[in-house]
């Protein structure tokens, strides 16, 4: 099922734009991330989307070739897994899962082996029969998924589904949620603000940014190819190389550096990782912090540009703070913005 | 030198229900003693509390169904307006609440004395057990929904109840299935209220009773301002036999509710 919107805009009673209109397509069985800061809109297109929330006039909304957009949740067959997962603490893990089913009107008999078939693929065997109350914030998550996913909805719509756990736990949980949801096979949105989650999850992410869509893409084209300066800041943690440009060379406080063809004369941006450490290198900062992360070193450096640019360092050892450090980036590493 | 406090203060327990207690045991047992002033030498009988029954059965009955009634009344209006409430917070919604409140701080007597005022004169209805049994809904309500509401505005309902429509719920489904069961230890809280209050009630009830319709705390009165001591008496015992069990099964179902949610 082809999920279509167009023009889906939405202003509360009190005034506040939460969503600019917006359009969006979505294959059947992608996995689509909303990315975004807090207050970006993201929520609130998960909720219209799920029906519960109404559109400002002039929206529409297609699940396939049904206009679903006055439809209330309840008639739209979605499966939603709330931030807090709103699980019943009036009924066990099974009724849990069996509700949907129920709702269905499906006999007995069929609710019980969907409900057993559901437990199986999320591993809740041992947890069948207890109590919500008596399971881990995991398991919680995992019995929220199943829930959503028992009466075979056409859309599976995800809020902030890891936001509840712990770090530990969260980035275990990333892998396994993933996995799961490729398994289900059906179409799934997903509203994040932690940009590595949205990135190893989803087929294609939407970065939003003050009620609006501001890029769509697979995770490495966003990552590789950010078309503003939000998108690149935010995906990626990417820093303005801010100095003046002249013919094809950037100027900057600590050297000066070629430009490839294809920059169009906007602002330039460069990641951590592609500001390397180098003898011969054509610029120059000083190190004026150093962090050490395990895997590497991040070192804060100043006298590059205006403000504090950061750079990954593998090695045995660090540069020393206060040194001067010669640097370069690779010309394909730059990412060059068109004029805004 | 540690136990000292705790042996004072065990004893000001001790002490405080002595104080309450032995009177009421002592009331209790002159409703069986043959003949109070002459003390429990005169022998044990049931003489009295058979003379209550024969005297104030209709009394007894006539209470428990104005409780029974009174409860499925508060139950009908006094769960969806406490999930009204809950479901809308905003102005509106409190200055409702303050007015379901209202009888709350309003004397039993001007209240009972507003009803006559108005309905008074409609006799069917005036001699009617209906007549009273509004005025402890109006005198109880309040108790059911601030129980209720209170639980109510401990779990996060609404997205409870987005969760159960995702299900494919409609809001009769939604009620039933989340709201109720999860407003349980409120609801029962307050049918326990609901129902002593209604048993109890004396002010409002003396002023709304007729003759033929007296309840079990204005028959009390009553056998106190026209019996021997020692029916009266009696009426406390047969009091205490009706409502000590009835409160117990309900505190203990309340219990279970609580500890089945947490």
């Amino acid at each position: 099922m082809t999920l279509s919107l167009s023009s889906v805009a939405k202003t509360y009673g009190d005034g506040t734009r939460a969503l600019n209109p917006t359009d969006l397509e979505i294959n059947p069985g992608e996995i689509i991330s909303l990315l975004g800061p807090s207050g970006c809109g993201k929520t609130t297109l998960l909720r219209l989307i799920a029906g519960l929330e109404v559109p400002d006039n002039g929206a529409n909304i297609r699940f396939g070739d049904e206009d679903v957009t006055r439809l209330p949740v309840e008639k739209r067959n979605v499966g939603m897994v709330f931030q807090s997962y709103a699980l019943f603490p009036n009924m066990s893990v099974r009724d849990n899962i069996g509700y949907g089913l129920k709702m269905q009107r499906l006999p007995r008999a069929e609710i019980q082996s969907r409900v057993d078939e559901v437990i199986a693929l999320c591993r809740l065997e041992p947890y069948a029969n207890r109590a919500i109350t008596a399971l881990s914030g995991g398991q919680r998550q995992r019995v929220a998924l199943a829930r959503a996913f028992a009466p075979r909805p056409r859309l599976m719509l995800l809020d902030e589904p890891l936001s509840a756990l712990d770090a530990a736990l969260r980035l275990e949980l990333r892998d396994e949620l993933a996995a799961l949801l490729r398994q289900f096979g059906t179409t799934v949105i997903f509203v994040t603000h932690d940009q590595d989650e949205a990135l190893a999850i989803a087929d294609r992410v939407a970065v939003m940014e003050g009620g609006k869509i501001r890029q769509i893409g697979t995770p490495e084209e966003l990552y590789r190819n950010p078309q503003s300066a939000f998108v690149a800041e935010f995906v990626g943690h990417a820093m303005p190389l801010s100095g003046e440009i002249r013919q094809q060379t950037l100027c900057l406080e600590g050297g000066e550096l070629p430009l490839p063809d294809h920059a169009g004369g906007g602002s330039v941006y460069v990641r951590a990782e592609d500001l390397r450490a180098d003898p011969t290198g054509p610029l120059q900062a000083k190190v004026e912090t150093v962090t050490f992360l395990g895997t590497h070193y991040r070192l804060g450096l100043t006298g590059l540009t205006g403000q504090r640019m950061f750079a990954l360092h593998h090695g045995a050892s660090s540069p020393a703070i206060g040194d001067n450090l010669r640097l370069s980036i690779a010309p394909d590493a730059l990412i060059c913005l068109p004029h805004s | 030198m540690m136990r000292l406090p705790k042996l004072l203060s065990m004893l000001v327990t001790l002490l405080a229900c002595a104080f309450l207690l032995v009177p009421t045991l002592q009331s209790v047992l002159a409703g069986i003693t043959a003949n109070y002033f002459r003390g429990i030498s005169s022998g044990l009988t049931l003489k009295w509390v058979i003379e209550v029954w024969t005297l104030y059965a209709d009394s007894i009955f006539l209470s428990i169904w104005l409780a029974i009634t009174c409860l499925a009344v508060t139950l009908i209006l006094g769960v969806p307006a406490a999930y009204a409430l809950a479901r809308n917070p905003g102005r509106l919604s409190r200055v409702l609440e303050e007015f379901i409140s209202l009888p709350l701080a309003i004397p039993g007597l001007a209240l009972a004395l507003a009803l006559l005022q108005l309905y008074g004169s409609q006799q069917g209805f005036r001699a009617h057990w209906s007549f009273i049994l509004v005025g402890h809904v109006l005198y109880t309500l309040p108790f059911m929904v601030r129980a209720v509401q209170a639980v109510l505005a401990a779990i996060d309902l609404k997205t409870l109840e987005e969760g159960a429509a995702s299900l494919g719920a409609g809001p009769a489904r939604r009620f039933v299935d989340i709201v109720v069961p999860n407003a349980l230890p409120g609801i029962l809280a307050g049918s326990l209220t609901v129902v002593t209050l209604s048993i109890g009630e004396f002010n409002l009830t003396w002023m709304l009773h007729t003759p033929l319709l007296k309840t079990l705390p204005v028959g009390l009165a009553d056998s106190y301002a026209s019996m021997r001591l020692e029916i009266a008496s009696a009426y406390t015992l047969v009091f205490f036999v009706m409502i000590v069990p009835l409160l117990m099964a309900m505190q203990w179902a309340s219990a279970r509710a609580q500890r089945i949610l947490s």
